[in-house]
């Protein structure tokens, strides 16, 4: 880990790693990327490498979690071990539950579930590379692949951090800022200004603050027209080849042959559903899914074991942590070196 | 009893109520409930505190021992906290390892105290990269009223502010207070239908959406800040906790906690 710098912002208001103070790194996003998850993105946040996948609706296991009237929604954070510069001891920690929870909270309200009752809606997001703001990252992700499954939502959330250094305010914290800095503030928004999620530790008055979150307004907006194009673009591709296909079908058959991987996309989704949804999917990105009940059978069972192995480890692991306070130091310190929350926690205190 | 038709009726109700300006239980949106702060209730803790926020109980002690410090900081000392929602507080708490609630509790908790620097953990250290004293701050909810948050967060420094460093048990040196230098508070808000109400009881709560904690040092600034729940707020509505939580923190900080 390198070195608290002398200054973070040098004479000319340009920040360590050539940014302005109200700049975001750059962002690259991919939809649909991974074959067997019913949306996904992979989304890279200047360093930070993140992959999100959504599956559901789909049958809740364990059946008590069920809810009559709507779907539940589970959100899993999860980092890799490689992801951070000390080895994380794989497996759920304190910090990535309540990063979990927040997430999910984040996104929930977003999600029409009452069009899907007693159903889950399963997002998982894998941080393989972290370098500050993960849990904006991944939030990111996670909003676009729940529009590419297909799911019904209100609208995107887009987050961003904003935080302090140098006694200034700045959007998006990098890996150095956020370990030294003196204030780190992760929210998230939807495009019509509904914050939906919202932490902060440091120090900020009351004034940095309200400064902080129109700062952090003007970087989820830049956020929101990226996952605003990043599905566009995605599905605006796949509208063209459907529409292609339907012209090989009716006029020259000749033509078919041109993009053989892309007929026989057309024909798996015509096969699995009927043409009127796929229609519909393909207009927008956010689209309504009205029919999931299909999904495959195998899809459940392997859900299920996935579900309780990962339920019977994150109690082991917990029951270590309470056994022995000794546990949870090591486990704790490992985190605490990935440059997260809690490591600002314990620096920035003492500075 | 079905939690969810309860929280249905219940929400008709206290919307109502919110529409007429009023809470179920008589109180002022902004007003918090009676507050009883007792210390020095565990002997055998090196310091302790149960506090009471209306029905909400919790106890909260503080134990200190000597240990390794972490290889990043070799020079500080190590806190620890964590809460337990323990099956006698509420019939909706569960034996186990702590769930998500719980963890997400005990991490703002320590955002608190952590953050505001109320601790001056750079005096815990007895012999730089091998010996610091460690706090371990472990909160106990007795019974669930409503806003177990403030109440966790309120103990938590109360039984600082009491704690002593056992050095005599450990054969180094004498005992001293432990050395707190600021006084985080929290303050706790929840959205009902668009009417912010501080200080929520356990049927607010229930039938609220989203909540928001704001904890604040002794000049008033924010050090620690955390959503909870399904919903959104807008801007106009987290700048108006901010202001009230500061300022009732400041009045909640000199009628019960002192340096």
């Amino acid at each position: 880990m390198t070195d608290k710098p002398e200054k973070f912002i040098d004479e000319n208001g340009i920040r360590s790693d050539g940014r302005r103070a109200n700049e975001i790194r750059g962002v690259k996003i991919e939809v649909g990327v991974l074959s067997r998850a019913d949306g996904s993105c992979y989304l890279e946040f200047g360093k930070n490498k993140v992959m999100a996948a959504v599956y559901g609706p789909r049958e809740v296991h364990p059946r008590h979690q069920q809810k009559s009237n709507r779907a539940i929604v589970r959100y899993k954070y999860n980092m890799a071990s490689f992801s951070v510069e000390d080895r994380k001891r794989p497996g759920p920690d304190r910090r990535s539950i309540e990063v979990s929870k927040v997430s999910r909270e984040a996104l929930e309200n977003q999600i029409f579930t009452e069009y899907f009752p007693k159903s889950a809606i399963d997002i998982f997001v894998e941080v393989l590379q972290a370098d500050a703001g993960t849990r904006t990252a991944a939030l990111n992700a996670a909003s676009i692949a729940l529009a590419d499954a297909g799911i019904p939502m209100r609208s995107l959330v887009s987050a961003c951090a904003v935080g302090k250094v140098d006694d200034t305010l700045v959007l998006d914290l990098n890996k150095n800022e956020d370990n030294y800095g003196q204030a780190d503030m992760p929210i998230a928004m939807t495009p019509d200004g509904k914050i939906t999620l919202l932490q902060m530790d440091g120090h900020l008055t009351e004034e940095e603050f309200k400064q902080g979150l129109e700062m952090a307004r003007e970087g989820c907006r830049q956020v929101y027209e990226m996952q605003r194009k990043a599905l566009m673009d995605h599905y605006s591709k796949k509208t063209e080849v459907l529409s292609t296909e339907v012209i090989v079908a009716e006029d020259v058959k000749e033509d078919a042959p041109e993009e053989p991987e892309d007929v026989t996309q057309v024909e798996v989704l015509e096969d699995t559903e009927d043409t009127e949804k796929i229609d519909d999917s393909n207009e927008t990105g956010v689209t309504k899914k009205t029919d999931d009940t299909k999904e495959p059978g195998d899809t459940k069972a392997t859900g299920d074991t996935e579900e309780t192995e990962d339920t019977v480890k994150a109690g082991d692991v917990e029951e270590l942590e309470d056994s022995g306070e000794e546990v949870p130091e090591t486990g704790k310190n490992a985190y605490e070196t990935d440059g997260q929350m809690d490591e600002s926690e314990e620096e920035t205190s003492n500075e | 009893m079905n939690k969810d038709i309860v929280s249905i009726i219940q929400k008709d109700q206290l919307y109502n109520l919110m529409l007429k300006g009023k809470r179920a239980d008589g109180r002022a949106f902004d007003e918090t409930r009676e507050i009883k702060i007792e210390t020095g209730v565990i002997e055998k803790a090196e310091g302790s505190a149960r506090v009471e926020i209306g029905d909400t109980k919790i106890i909260a002690g503080v134990k200190i021992s000597p240990g390794t410090p972490f290889p990043d900081t070799p020079d500080v000392g190590v806190i620890i906290t964590s809460l337990e929602l323990i099956p006698l507080a509420s019939p909706e708490f569960e034996s186990g390892p702590p769930r998500e609630k719980a963890v997400e509790l005990a991490r703002v908790t320590d955002r608190g105290i952590r953050e505001s620097g109320a601790i001056d953990l750079k005096k815990m250290c007895i012999i730089e990269g091998e010996k610091v004293w460690m706090i371990f701050i472990d909160i106990h909810v007795l019974d669930d009223g409503g806003n177990i948050m403030d109440a966790a967060a309120l103990g938590s420094i109360a039984a600082l502010l009491t704690a002593t460093i056992p050095a005599e048990r450990y054969g180094l040196g004498e005992d001293a207070p432990l050395p707190v230098r600021d006084i985080p508070v929290s303050v706790t808000a929840v959205d009902i239908g668009g009417g912010i109400v501080f200080d929520p009881s356990l049927e607010e709560e229930r039938v609220a959406n989203t909540k928001l904690t704001v904890i604040s040092n002794q000049e008033g600034a924010i050090v620690g800040m955390q959503k909870s729940g399904n919903g959104s707020l807008s801007p106009d509505q987290i700048n108006h906790i901010v202001e009230v939580a500061c300022n009732k923190a400041q009045d909640i900080r000199e009628k019960f906690l002192e340096i």
